[in-house]
């Protein structure tokens, strides 16, 4: 009976939207770093919810993909959760919360803590693809200055951070040049994730849905973090483990407890996390007592 | 005018599927440059276009790509077999072709009328589908370039003579310039302008 009702085409987009995406697509990867302007289309929920991730990832999907969807790290927040559901029921597809497990990642924000292989695609969602648009609102200005390699206006604002504060205070969305030629925005993920771009087995596309651009990094490319030679970029760092697993070298979360100041951190990456607990490991806050941690 | 039966025979038998899997290959290969796919679809391409070629055809050409023709390819079916399957408008500019399907032994003297697009716009440019005696056989080429950890040999067999010159003035425009599929029967590699090949 419900064969006969009128379902969605597979993954939602029209035929001729996912042909239009896909060229895009293969374009981005042949030029690293460079934005390719697409037709982004109206989706069934809100731009700023990753129309532009959600578009490349119905253009990419086939009925054999595992789809992992991830939103600062974790798998069960809002937008994780209703993008997984709507890919559950626009496109059939398998879902996973395991990075391993998956074919598809698509992320808000962060990038899985663990190493990603050569079968993996990691979709970004994009809210402002251009990194130079805080420097410079014409399109048309910023267009010429990555037609011409002219990136001088990034590095004075690098510098400034430096004479105002003494160190680049850029932590997320921090500038990078792919294969030495296009400074590309990695999108809003802390800057402790940029050096996991350098280089990836994985390929990594770029969509942003309001701003109706894709980008991609092809897999072994070289990814760059702008720096200064007596100002090298650095990634942050957390004296705690974490709370729950005890990981360390880990993008933490602070989450705060009460209103007396207590404050626990925990793993960004919730499946990293689960999975280290589930192999034995225990942070502070759920071992009996602080030896049972090591 | 009579049209050839042979234009309206073939197409993807479950086209959302397979152009998803061809475009899967293709988007794989581009990523990876050098690496050689086979699709086993049959796309039911007219003569002298390859199984592999036909299939990227149907996968991504639409009413937006015009589609440039190599001689052998325009006095056959085959300007009807996409007009009828895809849409595709064909167009006799080279500049203003979207993509360009090439069939064996025509060598193209020049990369340089096809669309290379703008310093500003360099997506906008041509995609050169290139028909090849062989794939995995013939005068061994060595790729680096973004994709490629660090060197991939790669067999091809037929390849146009002048395709090394051509290929390094493709690569001196930077960011502009053409992206070129090489097939052959049902093979097909890619070779996206970032990468660099030494003989």
């Amino acid at each position: 009976m419900s064969a006969d009702l009128a379902t969605y085409n597979f993954a939602y987009l029209d035929e001729q939207t996912k042909r239009m995406i896909r060229r895009a697509i293969l374009k981005a990867i042949a030029i690293p770093g460079y934005q390719v302007p697409f037709a982004s289309r109206e989706m069934p929920m809100p731009y700023g919810w990753g129309t532009g991730g959600v578009q490349v990832t119905a253009a990419i999907i086939g009925p054999d993909d595992v789809l992992k969807v991830i939103d600062q790290g974790a798998d069960d927040t809002t937008n994780a959760v209703s993008i997984r559901a709507f890919f559950q029921k626009v496109a059939s597809v398998a879902v996973t919360t395991h990075t391993k497990d998956a074919t598809i990642i698509q992320t808000r924000h962060r990038i899985p803590e663990q190493k990603l292989t050569e079968g993996q695609v990691l979709v970004y969602q994009v809210p402002i693809p251009e990194p130079l648009r805080f420097l410079e609102p014409r399109e048309t200005e910023t267009r010429k200055m990555h037609a011409l390699e002219e990136y001088g206006l990034m590095h004075v604002k690098l510098y400034e951070d430096i004479a105002h504060n003494g160190r680049i205070s850029k932590t997320y969305a921090y500038p990078v040049k792919v294969d030495g030629r296009y400074v590309m925005d990695p999108s809003p993920t802390p800057k402790f994730d940029n050096p996991k771009m350098h280089m990836s087995d994985a390929l990594q596309l770029f969509g942003a849905g309001r701003e109706k651009r894709i980008y991609a990094v092809p897999p072994h490319t070289e990814v760059v973090s702008l720096d200064f030679e007596d100002h090298p970029f650095e990634i942050q760092t957390f004296e705690q483990d974490c709370a729950l697993c005890g990981a360390h070298g880990v993008y933490l979360d602070e989450v705060v407890l009460d209103d007396q100041g207590g404050r626990m951190f925990v793993c960004s990456d919730t499946d990293h996390c689960e999975d280290r607990r589930d192999h034995g490991h225990v942070g502070e806050m759920l071992a009996p007592n602080k030896e049972a941690a090591e | 005018m009579a049209v050839h039966a042979q234009a309206l025979a073939g197409g993807f038998t479950d086209p959302v599927f397979q152009s998803q899997t061809i475009f899967k290959t293709l988007m794989d290969g581009m990523a990876r440059p050098g690496t050689i796919s086979s699709t086993e679809l049959q796309a039911g391409q007219p003569e002298p276009l390859g199984n592999a070629a036909g299939a990227i055809a149907l996968t991504l050409c639409d009413h937006d790509t015009p589609v440039w023709l190599s001689n052998g390819l325009a006095k056959s079916a085959m300007p009807e077999w996409i007009g009828f399957h895809t849409g595709a408008p064909i167009t006799r500019e080279k500049a203003q072709s979207s993509f360009a399907f090439i069939e064996a032994g025509t060598a193209p003297s020049s990369f340089g009328l096809f669309a290379a697009g703008t310093q500003e716009y360099p997506d906008r440019s041509t995609t050169l589908i290139l028909e090849v005696a062989a794939l995995g056989d013939g005068e061994q080429l060595s790729l680096t370039g973004p994709g490629i950890l660090a060197t991939k040999t790669v067999a091809v067999a037929g390849l146009p003579d002048m395709f090394g010159r051509l290929w390094d003035d493709n690569r001196a425009l930077f960011p502009r310039g053409v992206d070129v599929i090489l097939t052959a029967g049902a093979q097909f590699l890619c070779l996206p302008r970032t990468t660099r090949i030494a003989g």
